[in-house]
């Protein structure tokens, strides 16, 4: 941190202490950063940090590390990883060129999957504080993303959903019933993904078989994740559990991913310890990450940087293991980080742009809190944006509530809503899987059969009425 | 709804495996959106969980059902207390300034007890949270249960005044209960309003209070209410993380909670009706 930043507007010049400062004051405001005490202090100051920062060449993010290399090793793993060659075509420009080139007709999707390895998170992040809301949405939906274990992930005009069955003691019938739901309802290509309410290997093995026995039986093509820590699924491995994703939580700071219980050796054995399993039959992509922004301040380990920078950072972490699915679980944290519609919206949209430019396949966990400034209303303007971005997934729940994590994310029928609305399919294989279970009556208009399908009527036989319960 | 409504939604029949789950499943469908009665059902419950936290906690109704409390005979006039955070805006964005007490709050926590009387063992704190109705409809119950058995169990026990406090989070009751000397410090406080409980009470315990600890050095019980956990069943477990950490000198994570492992082993059968 080395340099300090001035501008100079009408008879005033502004001054930026360092490079992290110009970022933060350059930033959409928003209450995490003012939580921080790194927001621009006035709207005037924020849009001269963004002329600054504008001015900016993006080769300087390669000389001044905002974290420094020697105290952190996701600095190290960017700066490390950095492909100058790749670089190439952008690395004469300033970040506000790169707004213009990356909206010009130069950028095409193959170039732009090219330059991937190019492009460092603070590059991306820094010029996503310059764009609109328009801009994030045009230039994502530029980029192809693509990846498989069971199915394939990201195809232009797909939309794939997460089924996420939580039930807050676990009980094995109400995730069943879950999961029966989401199913019939065409959602689930993307991960049949449960986050257990007691976190042990113990539990979470139980509930992987629970899973994996409901994939076998009904020979679904998706995959299936407990969402428990990196540690349990490692020993889960071991002691021989139908383990398919790798599930943890990721952040762009060492000391976030420590206060977290890991390291990037520890997501790099149990990437390995998952790929040994030979368990996907379409690719080998095996780990599935959940980042959003405010994680790092709210471990008090953000370095003096802003919250979408950080986020930004944690997109190298996830692209360094080839991810199945990376989702930003964007209105999960509250509203001391993000506080209202507008600012889940804005923040929806920036991390799926710069999750999607570093080529991490990038969803989004679109929700709320009940103490946020926010509701359904904001939830289907931001599905609505992300669809027309060409976001990679989104998670389904039965009527938008999650009544083991108490918020509310997209629902089955949210799904249906942006398929029809946007015209987006689910993943081919699952697709095809969908229409011979008769589970949609009419594949190309996305329409549930109004009949229960036939394999899944004797399933039903034994649990009509109260006699069913245990 | 009337007839009508028949053709226009198409039901779920799978809508009987609500018995299973409060999982909001088999919702049926008009087109494939939500059918009218069932988006207004989940708006009431919004509406419910954003009165919860937006409503102000009504202090004097409190004080007054408090008043009522048989048992409150050993303590005596509650303290009402600010923190730092000025209203409900501030409080939702800085959490920070809802952990610490206002200047005023401080002055008047200090004047209300006499520095002659020896330090006393346990300080009740009533906290408005995120959810005023959680403090409105459970704390005066469940205090009515649980100061009686605290009665029963340590006969001897002094008691500080009552606090409550709006405006409040977790950590404000350990800042109060240095200020009170108290040995330990009890904090009642409404939680994040879910769809399904706008009401839920947290209960959170800390040995040695002091301002600035972190989540470590405290117990938790959540979800009391009268269709969560009974008063009775919150009232006996916080008794026995009381005592517990009355007998090793410590709360939070090097105090276990034994009595939540009965709960996880009654739930071992597998009754997963898609594969049995």
């Amino acid at each position: 941190m080395k340099h300090t930043f001035s501008h100079q507007v009408g008879g005033r010049t502004w001054h930026f202490r360092n490079l992290a400062d110009l970022m933060a004051k350059a930033t959409p405001a928003r209450s995490g950063d003012r939580l921080a005490g790194v927001m621009a202090e006035s709207a005037e100051e924020r849009v001269v940090a963004q002329m600054r920062l504008a001015e900016l060449p993006l080769k300087a993010f390669l000389s001044e590390a905002l974290i420094p290399y020697e105290a952190d090793e996701v600095t190290r793993l960017i700066m490390d990883d950095h492909d100058a060659t790749a670089f190439w075509p952008v690395a004469h420009l300033t970040v506000g060129d790169f707004r213009n080139w990356l909206l010009s007709d130069h950028a095409t999707p193959e170039v732009l999957a090219a330059l991937r390895p190019g492009l460092t998170p603070e590059m991306v992040a820094a010029v996503s504080k310059l764009m609109r809301n328009q801009d994030l949405i045009l230039v994502a939906r530029k980029c192809r993303v693509q990846t498989a274990f069971r199915n394939t992930i990201g195809l232009p005009g797909h939309l794939s959903t997460r089924l996420q069955p939580n039930h807050p003691t676990d009980d094995m019938a109400g995730i069943a019933a879950s999961i029966l739901d989401g199913l019939l309802y065409g959602s689930g290509d993307a991960v049949i993904g449960i986050n257990p309410a007691t976190d042990n290997v113990a539990q979470a093995t139980k509930l992987m078989r629970l899973t994996d026995d409901v994939i076998s039986k009904y020979d679904i093509p998706t995959q299936s994740c407990v969402l428990t820590h990196v540690t349990n699924t490692l020993e889960a491995i071991e002691l021989g559990a139908p383990v398919d994703l790798v599930f943890q939580s990721i952040a762009g700071t060492e000391a976030t991913n420590s206060s977290f219980g890991f390291s990037l050796a520890t997501l790099q054995e149990a990437q390995d310890a998952a790929l040994s399993l030979n368990r996907g039959t379409v690719g080998r992509n095996v780990m599935y990450f959940e980042t959003g922004q405010g994680s790092s301040l709210s471990a008090d380990a953000h370095h003096g940087l802003d919250q979408q920078t950080c986020e930004a950072r944690a997109y190298a972490v996830a692209r360094r293991f080839n991810p199945l699915l990376v989702n930003t679980v964007v209105g999960f944290i509250g509203p001391e980080y993000l506080f209202d519609g507008k600012e889940i919206i804005r923040a929806g949209l920036e991390d799926h742009f710069c999750g999607k430019l570093l080529g991490v396949p990038m969803g989004c966990d679109i929700c709320y809190t009940n103490h946020a400034e926010a509701d359904q209303n904001d939830m289907d303007n931001l599905l609505t944006l992300l669809g027309v971005a060409g976001c990679t997934f989104i998670m389904g729940i039965p009527g938008s509530d999650d009544i083991m994590l108490n918020y509310q994310t997209t629902s089955f029928h949210d799904a249906l809503y942006a398929r029809r609305a946007l015209d987006l399919k689910p993943a081919p294989e699952f697709a095809a899987w969908l229409e011979r279970m008769n589970i949609f009556e009419d594949v190309a208009r996305y329409e549930p059969s109004s009949e229960l399908p036939p394999v899944f009527r004797n399933s039903l036989k034994g649990v009509s009425g109260e006699a069913g319960h245990d | 709804m009337t007839d009508h409504s028949k053709d226009l939604v198409t039901a779920n029949i799978w809508r009987q495996l609500r018995h299973y789950t409060d999982a909001r499943i088999g919702l049926g469908r008009a087109g494939i959106s939500l059918p009218t009665s069932e988006l207004l059902e989940f708006q009431l419950a919004h509406a419910r969980a954003r009165d919860a936290v937006h409503f102000p906690l009504a202090v004097g109704q409190l004080v007054e059902s408090l008043s009522h409390l048989a048992s409150t005979a050993i303590v005596s006039e509650p303290v009402c207390l600010h923190s730092q955070a000025a209203d409900r805006f501030t409080y939702l964005q800085r959490p920070d300034l809802g952990r610490r007490l206002s200047q005023s709050a401080q002055d008047a926590l200090l004047a209300a007890q006499n520095p002659e009387e020896p330090a006393p063992d346990l300080a009740v704190v009533i906290v408005d949270g995120l959810s005023s109705s959680a403090v409105q409809a459970n704390v005066t119950p469940f205090l009515e249960c649980f100061l009686g058995d605290l009665k029963q169990a340590c006969q001897s026990w002094r008691l500080a005044p009552l606090t409550i406090v709006q405006q409040g989070r977790v950590a404000i009751g350990d800042e109060i209960g240095a200020l009170l000397r108290a040995r330990m410090v009890v904090v009642l406080i409404g939680e994040r309003p879910g769809l399904s409980a706008p009401d839920s009470l947290g209960i959170y315990l800390t040995f040695g209070p002091k301002a600035g600890l972190s989540d470590a050095h405290r117990n938790c019980i959540s979800n009391v209410r009268s269709a969560g956990l009974r008063f009775e069943d919150a009232s006996q477990r916080l008794l026995y993380l009381i005592q517990e950490a009355d007998r090793l000198k410590l709360s939070g994570v090097g105090l276990k909670d034994r009595t939540e492992e009965v709960v996880i082993e009654n739930n071992q059968a597998n009754n997963n009706f898609l594969t049995n």
